[in-house]
């Protein structure tokens, strides 16, 4: 089955198992490794990319229902909220191992982009389908207020 | 798609080998290599350093880089010493090689222990003064001055107003002789050891750049995954593959000596093949027992009262029997469960199959031992190894028996010339083995109204980790130390002591789970003096600074300066533990509050000494880490065998593993120290645990034996 859709507002077109998660043809089929596998029952964030805009583990999105949306991947990510993440994950040294980072910073983004100045509440709850086995979350939680500062100006 | 191995070719290909990002020049930042630049016109002082004509410098660094980060650390050695510029500094991954790369701590290639600083500072301090010397030689040359006029900064080297840069004299240096021995800096000399220096691994693992196994892909490559004995022991008796072999994409069904493989052309295609696979097992030589019934077997045999394969006598003194006759004795059994380390990556690999060789790409902790059981699996001497960034390890990728390697080489093995992926799903690691062994504790001590232990006496039931496997021989005959460390050596003065070990045997798989022996060891012992205190009347602080006399002053250290910065003033409960593991002191207190009953960690002081702070971030992230990995273990983690031996948990869904909300605020000291450098990897770990309990046991009177703490309910 032919199934089109944009990976970071480039036109993709695959023809694979309407079964198989995005994530596996992201990785397997045009080999965008920044999103990561890491449980594949959408437990751990490590595969999570935005889907029109959403946060969304691609290893639980049959590429099937990809058809014609829009994919931002680690690889794309843009915007002033995505640099400003970028930028404050750098600035504190967030990754350890780095697997997870990609999930992480992808569900961030997403985070400033719906709520401008997050609490930690706020932090939990978008964060915390996003497993970091360094536990690495005093940084992530912190770089996190960071960016939202420097997105204020 | 190749894997590109020049650093000029790096942005040619999607799949790009070198992982520098570009903008690490223009902003002066470090960074690194996924794999050493083909070094055509670089100047090789040594087997770590490379110069490169753009005056970048690269180290090869003989450790895998897991998050622990000795890219940054044993790149900032060799920095220091040469004097470079931070930002013209880049660390790569050195091959697969035992006589330049082994660990001086194991006289092999690898790492654990915490020792990849420890082992390396001298070596890669000496490296950087070696290549040092040799361009202050060529720098006195070129300018017409005697050595003694240059200086170095920042990677330039000056004389009157001649300077030149590390790779505008990298030829010259290069006919320079090598000095034997040269001398390394005073530390009062340091600039950048010592520092917070940007991690050169930070920029690649925020753009997705950061390659690891998984991210390797080979022309015409199959990925694989195998169906694994459900219990074990067990192995195949027989396997129907029809309906596998139907599945599009599968085009191999394979039995090898670890199960039955399925190879095909991509990972899904691979999974719904092993989905569609019939396996018969054989049962015979499995565990069958519950681990409810080894808990209760492994009880008896710290108690004393039951059977084991082996008691061993791990250390005597005076009398403990008549001592606790004598006393008031408290007796406490702990109860740790066995754990999978759950790395963010599951274990992964690459392996390409040519005529009479074999390249594999895995993040190997164990290169030594891995490429040995790729070769001799395969029958090929000519093995090359990539030692790829892993996502965590914790131990899993420490394996005494190679047996991943050994894996990926059957799978390739079976299918002939050209590369195939082997990947295993989370369920094959939650459900794999190589577990934390389960482990029962039995003690039971004296103490008198004035703080003084009178008698300890600690039996210990467990699993080995090194007997039966190929580090045995590193025991030459002795107890598995790996069960004990931690008990052994207490720290506490009493002149009645006795330590047994239980040597059990089950097989279920063990492995060095972060912390090895101190993930139970620190528990028991700094519970049980906790209670013992208690008991007393004694100050957790000031009982346990009493008991550690004058021979502890680093836990002494630790534990006062932790003590000095916990704020225990609010309405909580409030725990303390010191454990000093792998040569590194950690005092933790941990701020406990009462959740509807569970307990939740809100704040944990911590106060480190490991010797001179190479880079004091990277030591407080290892201990925001190490407290967050012991944490996530003690509150909820545990692998139960069901009656006849199956394992319960599948995947993080069974098996949580703590999440944001749940992580405390960690602040972390580090205590100042002129000694040399010890390992940061595993040491924030043990003390997490003991202090929370301990903190929960004074706030509620319930002492907390039985770990996890706040288990999955069956369902
Ligand atoms: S891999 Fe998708 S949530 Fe874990
Ligand atoms: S940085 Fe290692 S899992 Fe998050």
């Amino acid at each position: 089955m032919t199934i089109n859709f944009t990976v970071n507002g480039e036109d993709r077109s695959v023809d694979v198992d309407p079964d198989t998660p995005l994530l596996w043809v992201l990785r397997d089929e045009l080999k965008m490794t920044g999103t990561k596998f890491g449980c594949g029952i959408a437990q751990c964030g490590a595969c999570t990319v935005h889907l029109d805009g959403m946060p969304r583990r691609s290893c639980v999105t049959p590429i099937s229902m990809v058809d014609g949306s829009d994919v931002t991947t680690i690889e794309g990510v843009s915007g002033p909220e995505a640099e400003a993440v970028q930028a404050a994950w750098t600035a504190i040294d967030v990754p350890q191992c780095g697997y997870c980072q990609s999930g992480q910073i992808m569900s961030a983004t997403a985070l400033l982009q719906m709520v401008t100045n997050p609490t930690d509440e706020d932090i939990d709850n978008a964060m915390a389908g996003n497993i970091c086995r360094c536990a690495t979350y005093v940084r992530i939680r912190q770089a996190i207020h960071d960016a939202a500062k420097t997105l204020e100006g | 798609m190749n894997i590109q191995t020049s650093r000029r070719g790096f942005l040619t290909g999607l799949i790009v080998a070198v992982a520098l990002p570009r903008l690490a020049r223009a902003e002066g930042r470090a960074g690194y290599f996924n794999e050493l630049p083909a070094g055509d016109s670089e100047w090789a002082p040594n087997a770590f350093i490379r110069v490169a004509p753009d005056n970048t410098v690269t180290v090869l660094i003989k450790h895998i880089e897991f998050g622990q980060g000795p890219y940054t650390g044993l790149t900032t050695l060799v920095a220091e010493e040469m004097d470079a510029d931070w930002g013209q500094m880049r660390a790569a991954a050195a091959p697969a090689d035992a006589e330049k790369y082994a660990n001086l701590a194991f006289g092999m290639q690898g790492t654990g222990g915490s020792t990849a600083m420890a082992n390396s500072f001298m070596q890669m301090r000496k490296a950087g003064a070696a290549a040092r010397a040799m361009l202050v030689a060529a720098a006195a040359q070129k300018f017409g001055v005697s050595p003694d006029q240059i200086t170095i900064e920042k990677g330039v080297l000056r004389a009157g107003d001649q300077s030149a840069s590390f790779g505008e004299l990298a030829e010259a240096a290069a006919s320079q002789t090598a000095p034997e021995d040269p001398p390394v800096k005073d530390p009062a000399d340091f600039r950048l050891i010592g520092t917070d220096l940007p991690k050169v691994d930070t920029k690649a693992k925020t753009d997705g750049q950061a390659q690891f196994s998984l991210d390797v892909y080979r022309d015409g490559m199959l990925t694989a995954v195998v169906a694994h004995p459900p219990k074990f022991g067990a192995t195949v008796a027989g396997f129907d593959d029809s309906a596998a072999t139907q599945v599009a994409g599968v085009r191999k069904v394979v039995q090898i000596p670890q199960g039955v493989a399925v190879l095909a052309d991509n990972t899904f295609a691979a999974l719904k093949g092993r989905a569609a696979l019939k396996v018969d097992w054989d049962d015979s030589a499995a565990e069958t027992r519950s681990s409810e019934q080894m808990v209760q077997e492994w009880t008896a045999a710290a108690q004393a009262t039951g059977n084991s394969t082996k008691d061993w006598e791990i250390e005597a003194s005076g009398d403990v029997d008549q001592a606790l006759a004598d006393g008031d004795v408290l007796e406490a059994t702990y109860v740790f469960p066995y754990l999978a380390h759950t790395p963010m990556e599951p274990l992964d690999g690459v392996l390409e199959l040519r005529e009479g060789e074999a390249e594999v790409w895995m993040g190997s902790q164990m290169q030594t031992g891995d490429a040995a059981a790729v070769s001799q699996v395969l029958g090929i001497d000519n093995v090359r190894l990539h030692t790829m960034l892993a996502g965590g390890s914790f131990g899993r990728r420490a394996q005494q028996d190679s047996h991943f390697a050994a894996e990926l080489a059957a799978v390739a093995k079976a299918n002939g010339p050209g590369a195939v992926k082997l990947m295993w799903t989370r369920e094959d690691d939650i459900k794999g083995g190589y577990y934390r062994p389960l482990t029962v504790h039995n003690m039971k001590g004296a103490i008198g109204a004035d703080g003084k232990l009178t008698a300890w006496d600690h039996g210990i039931a467990s699993q080995p980790i090194f007997i039966g496997t190929p580090f045995e021989p590193m025991l030459q005959g002795g107890p598995d130390f790996s069960a004990f460390e931690g008990a052994s050596e207490l720290r506490y003065a009493t002149p009645n002591h006795r330590l047994r070990w239980s040597q059990m045997d089950s097989p279920v798989s063990t492995l060095w789970w972060r912390s090895v022996g101190h993930s139970h060891t620190g528990f028991a012992v700094e519970c049980f003096i906790d209670e013992l205190l208690e008991k007393a009347g004694q100050d957790p602080i000031e009982g346990r600074l009493a008991l550690l006399g004058d021979d502890h002053p680093r836990e002494k250290a630790v534990l006062q300066r932790a003590a000095e910065m916990a704020q225990m003033s609010g309405d909580y409960g409030y725990g303390v533990a010191v454990v000093k593991s792998f040569d590194t002191y950690v005092a933790q207190i941990a701020e406990v509050e009462d959740r509807g009953g569970v307990p939740h960690v809100r704040r944990v002081w911590c106060a480190v000494d490991c010797g001179i702070a190479v880079n004091p971030n990277v030591i407080r992230a290892q201990m925001e880490g190490g407290i967050g990995y012991g944490l996530s273990a003690v509150l909820y983690s545990e692998i139960t065998l069901e009656e006849g031996g199956l394992i319960r948990q599948a995947n993080w869904d069974g098996y949580p593993i703590m999440r944001i909300p749940q992580m405390p605020a960690v602040e972390v000291a580090i205590i100042p120290s002129a000694e040399p450098p010890t390992g940061v990897g595993e040491p924030g770990t043990p003390p997490i645990g003991p202090a929370v309990a301990n903190a929960w046991r004074r706030m509620t009177g319930t002492a907390l034996r039985r770990l996890p703490i706040i288990p999955v309910p069956v369902a």
